[in-house]
């Protein structure tokens, strides 16, 4: 039993591990909230405007309006951006306490710095650290984890482009920290229920990393000494 | 959302200030702010910062056909973007006086100043040329974007490789990166843009103006220069009047500046280049500083799974087989499918149909009776006798059916014919199939 264990973690250390990454709050002087968020060579800046004044024709008379808009590093946003934009989107309105704030306009800006696959859980993590540090309240944490299945069945977390061009399947999952619930989950390509549940089991545990960095870095922040 | 407007208490006070040739951030007159230039992981990706001021450029190539006046050109494109995130005031997507100008004065100051040999970007005269695209996004505004555009996007410039093309006959073939070595873009001379701002209709010059700077100011000279000193572009806007000592004497400011920068670009391009070629670490994540304590890095985090099968399948067991609801789909109508039971179709069908739905299938048995009784009371009426299930069903269905139209509101016996007519019609269906 032991040593059928161990085989496995050998497996499974090999395949499953997120990559390194960092994050910087506030580097921005002009947003009220900003962070960079780096996965491995993926990285994506994030800043976030509000609450604040909001245009009559978008105002929400019990909330406040959340824009999200990502863009591209070469060329004009299109469907695929958009497609992001709105994954992104609904899982901030599931984390923010946006009733606190009616009648007023939040927006977040998600910069593409360099896409070296798991581009959308870098944008939800991002998109996080940047509304945490503009202080904006929320009833959860939350972060993205990617997933991987490749032609032999093995599931392979925080892909990079080559291992998401080799894929058979992959999903993004957007986890909350209470709960370590799915918030939202964009999936492409052609799976099992089986697989599927193994790949949210595997991405609840790899949120655990993902929290764990965050509480490290707001502790860190909040600290007297480096 | 709009800009805050600058109350006129801190305006005074900057005027004041630049009288008394102070600055806000302590800076004295000529004074550039911190200019820091970083590379990306991708050939031809930099982020420029002077002071907070923020910029990313990045270069792009693509196989174009080339413009029919200048066929053995490459062309260059430029697309300066003030994103949302720069300023609440910028709106991405839009057109604004401030982006036109940017895009035109960054176009005369690199395109038109030929600093970039477009001939060797020729792969087939007439048929194939490079084109070259460079994407800048402000990504922080705090004043003197036009500087910071123009190093982001020659620094860039500087940085690209394209990929090697090799030409057999007709056939072209474009290697990737990992074939041959891409070929770096011959750069002539590096034009650098130096803003000046004046105060007091000319009378008070800072360069490299600040945002708050750049609210009060008169009037706006910019110069691009290389280091040979030699002006590419010259744009005074504002409408103020300058003396030609003034500008002359800013051209010599200029060429200062030109020069340090310059010398600032070659350095980080250098250095990049070493760290590429001794295999190093390099790229964003590299640069991101360690030593703020707003900044966190951590190492490979592996990711434990070892019980992920067991507890996939105690989901999975846990969760309740899907009902069986889903029978074969039936057709309503022909042109129609249908899964399960509910909601039909009601588009262009006879009102036979319709009140079919209303019977319902439990009158399926009486129909057979019913079409007996039917059939004898149309011979009493001495209309066509139907006997058998013979091509001339036609004809009394659609008498029928007129029949029914006006008898139908009277009695319910009459609502009796709809049925079996209906019936008749599946019927005649099923030979069909």
């Amino acid at each position: 039993m032991h040593n059928a264990r161990n085989a496995m973690e050998v497996e499974s250390s090999s395949t499953c591990a997120l990559r390194e990454f960092g994050c910087e709050q506030s580097l921005l002087s002009r947003p009220d909230g900003s962070s960079s968020f780096i996965q491995g060579d993926t990285s994506v800046l994030a800043g976030v405007y509000g609450p604040a004044d909001v245009k009559v024709s978008k105002e929400i008379h019990d909330r406040a309006t959340l824009e999200v808009l990502i863009q591209p590093k070469v060329g004009m946003s299109g469907v695929r951006e958009r497609a992001q934009e709105q994954c992104v989107r609904e899982t901030c309105e599931a984390a923010l306490l946006s009733s606190l704030h009616p009648r007023s306009s939040l927006s977040l800006v998600l910069q593409i710095i360099h896409d070296d696959g798991s581009l959308l859980s870098c944008c939800l993590n991002a998109a996080c650290m940047a509304l945490m540090d503009a202080g904006l309240p929320m009833g959860c944490l939350f972060c993205g984890v990617t997933c991987a299945i490749d032609r032999d069945g093995r599931i392979v977390t925080d892909p990079t482009m080559q291992q998401e061009k080799e894929s058979r399947a992959l999903m993004t999952f957007a986890i909350d920290s209470t709960e370590r619930k799915v918030l939202m989950s964009t999936t492409k390509g052609s799976f099992s229920v089986n697989e599927l549940q193994q790949c949210i089991a595997v991405s609840q545990r790899a949120s655990e990393k993902i929290f764990q960095f965050y509480r490290d870095s707001v502790r860190r922040r909040y600290s007297k000494t480096l | 959302m709009k800009e805050t407007p600058l109350s006129n208490c801190e305006r005074q006070f900057l005027l004041k200030a630049i009288e008394e040739k102070k600055r806000l951030d302590g800076r004295q007159t000529y004074d550039y702010r911190n200019i820091k230039i970083t590379f990306g992981t991708d050939y031809g990706c930099c982020i420029v910062d002077i002071g907070k001021t923020r910029v990313l450029a990045q270069v792009s190539c693509e196989l174009v056909a080339p413009k029919d006046s200048r066929p053995t050109e490459g062309i260059l494109f430029f697309n300066l973007e003030l994103s949302s995130m720069a300023s609440p005031a910028f709106e991405s997507n839009r057109q604004s006086e401030l982006l036109v100008k940017l895009n035109r004065l960054l176009e005369r100051c690199l395109r038109n100043s030929k600093c970039i040999d477009t001939e060797s970007l020729c792969v087939v005269a007439g048929e194939k040329v490079w084109q070259i695209r460079v994407d800048i996004h402000v990504l922080n505004h705090d004043g003197n974007i036009m500087d910071a555009a123009s190093i982001a996007a020659i620094t860039a410039l500087s940085h690209f490789r394209r990929p090697d093309v090799g030409i057999q006959g007709e056939e072209v073939t474009v290697y990737a990166l990992e074939e041959r070595d891409p070929i770096p873009l011959s750069v002539y001379h590096m034009p650098i843009c130096v803003s000046f701002s004046f105060f007091q209709q000319g009378t008070y010059l800072l360069v490299d103006p600040c945002e708050r700077e750049e609210r009060v100011m008169d009037g706006l000279l910019v110069i691009a220069m290389n280091k040979h000193r030699e002006i590419c572009c010259i744009q005074s806007s504002g409408g103020i009047m300058l003396l030609k000592e003034q500008v002359l004497r800013c051209s010599k400011i200029a060429s200062v500046k030109v020069t340090e920068i310059t010398e600032l670009i070659n350095k980080a391009l250098e250095n990049d280049r070493k760290v590429r070629k001794d295999g190093g670490k390099f790229g964003f994540a590299e640069s991101m500083p360690k030593e703020r304590i707003t900044a966190l890095k951590t190492e490979v985090a592996p990711v434990e799974m070892t019980d992920i099968e067991e507890k996939a399948k105690e989901i999975i067991c846990r969760t309740e087989a899907p009902s069986e609801v889903v029978s074969s789909p039936v057709v309503c109508a022909p042109g129609t499918g249908q899964v399960g039971e509910g909601l039909q179709n009601s588009w262009g069908l006879e009102e036979v149909d319709a009140l079919e739905d209303d019977v319902g299938e439990e009158r399926e048995e009486q129909d057979m009776r019913e079409q007996l009784e039917e059939e004898s009371r149309n011979a009493e009426k001495g209309d066509v006798v139907v006997i058998s299930d013979s091509e001339e069903e036609d004809v009394v269905i659609l008498h029928e059916g007129t029949q029914v139209k006006h008898v139908k509101k009277q009695s319910v016996d009459s609502q009796q014919l709809a049925p079996s007519t209906a019936k008749r019609r599946r019927r005649r269906k099923k030979q069909v199939i």
